[in-house]
């Protein structure tokens, strides 16, 4: 009887004010079909780690488009192991550099879509990756 | 069972697991219910309905806040609409409680209807009753944005409050009929709009009309929820309600109700799980609606068949 639903909390963190793209994606992951969790603008780590564990979602995907990623985004993914939450998938989105890809990877962001990427690669990712 | 001793013993990550447990109906989700159903019954059960944009979840917000500085430990049983094409869903309740999310005696939760269409989710009401188990002295559960006969919140909460926004003109006659007969209480939200007055006018009329002769006449109070006005007034109200329903012995009517109607609807489902996994994807039944599509036979007539062949099984 077991129904299996995706759930992907779509979290803005820190202090750009542009959620277009956020609202782009969460908009493609409702039509794959998973329950999107939209918190908008502005939240620090502490709310989107504390709305993660509420909502016990599969995945915590992160827009950010101020430059902050290499400090939000791994502090994220620290506090979300923190709270016994180890089975998550994290990943990105944004204006980030490729240069800084690698070192987002190695903290534990699974993956990072930069502009022009497919929503159906994200969909997809999450599909195959999610556990 | 660990996790429901992780959930009774506090942990907040053993509640979210529960309910997803429970709401995806996996296979220990009876257990767990079973095992915390003694620990529940002791929260109060406020329900917020009213129309798309009306308000809904900025006055939660609100309403919370107030109950949290009195000392309250609040559960939020937020809805949404899941897609009918894609099952998908996005639940926003979340961005306008954000200054909630990290309060430690405030745990919120999202839920999409996944195909119930009373304004609820068929699993709101165990949500709940997880959150009562968890210690929350009030769980408020906040419907889908409602038309006119999103009528369930009221058979699962004890009190009911049905939020307004002056300026919808004559669509107020059209929800007359529905969403309007199930308030406890009435908030006209967005109150600093043109058009509340004649919306509170029409609200009294409504209630002038009500046959029933209660005992309560349901308040209606005003709110300009974004600014925080009116919302200890609303708060007064709601406890009003509950003190009434506590004293006239409604709340233990509406509660022994309330399990009636539960425990009839899980045998319902029960009975129509046995019936598409036995009945429906059988041969013989589909031998059955072919003779009735080449009119052979009648619908009525394969009805009393298969509940016949049921009842005695």
């Amino acid at each position: 009887m077991a129904e299996k639903r995706i759930r992907v909390l779509v979290a803005k963190p820190g202090l750009d004010g542009h959620d277009r793209g956020a609202k782009v994606v969460a908009r493609a992951l409702r039509d794959a079909g998973f329950e999107v969790i939209y918190t908008g603008l502005r939240q620090t780590p502490e709310q989107i780690v504390e709305a993660a564990l509420q909502e016990d979602v599969n995945v915590v995907a992160l827009s950010l488009l101020s430059g902050a990623h290499n400090t939000l985004f791994p502090k994220i993914v620290d506090m979300l192991h923190e709270k016994g939450m180890n089975d998550v998938l994290v990943i990105g989105g944004g204006v980030i550099p490729d240069a800084d890809i690698p070192g987002l990877e190695k903290a534990g962001i699974a993956a990072v879509f930069t502009p022009g990427t497919p929503t159906s690669d994200v969909v997809d990712f999450i599909k195959k990756n999610v556990k | 069972m660990d996790l429901v001793k992780e959930l009774l013993n506090g942990s907040r990550l053993a509640l979210a697991r529960a309910i997803t447990a429970v709401e995806s109906e996996y296979d220990e989700a009876i257990d767990i219910m079973k095992a915390i159903y003694p620990k529940t019954g002791r929260a109060r059960i406020l329900g917020i309905t009213g129309a798309p944009g009306a308000g809904k979840s900025t006055l939660t917000d609100k309403l919370v806040k107030q109950y949290v500085k009195a000392g309250k430990k609040v559960g939020i049983v937020a809805v949404d609409p899941t897609s009918p094409f894609s099952g998908g869903a996005i639940l926003g309740d979340r961005i306008r409680m954000n200054d909630l999310a990290t309060n430690e005696n405030v745990f919120i939760r999202s839920m999409g209807t996944r195909g119930s269409l009373g304004g609820l989710s068929k699993k709101s009401s165990d949500v709940v009753k997880l959150m009562d188990a968890f210690g929350m002295d009030l769980i408020i559960i906040e419907t889908v944005g409602v038309g006119q006969s999103e009528v369930d919140i009221v058979k699962n909460a004890d009190s009911t409050l049905v939020v307004l926004v002056p300026g919808l003109g004559d669509d107020i006659q059209a929800i007359k009929a529905g969403i309007l007969e199930i308030g406890d209480v009435f908030a006209i939200n967005k109150a600093d709009r043109d058009g509340c007055d004649k919306l509170n006018v029409e609200i009294e009329m409504m209630l002038d009309l009500d046959s029933r002769k209660l005992a309560w006449r349901p308040p209606i109070k005003r709110t300009i929820a974004s600014q925080d006005v009116g919302v200890e007034e609303l708060v007064e109200s709601l406890d009003d309600h509950f003190e009434y329903l506590e004293d006239s012995g409604e709340l233990q009517k509406r509660r022994a109700e309330r399990t009636r109607d539960e425990i009839i609807a899980m045998i319902n489902e029960q009975i129509g799980r046995y019936i598409a996994d036995k009945i429906v994807s059988s041969d013989s039944f589909a031998e059955q609606v072919e003779a009735v599509n080449r009119r052979e036979s009648d619908p009525y007539s394969v009805v009393f068949n298969v509940t016949d062949k049921v009842l005695k099984a």
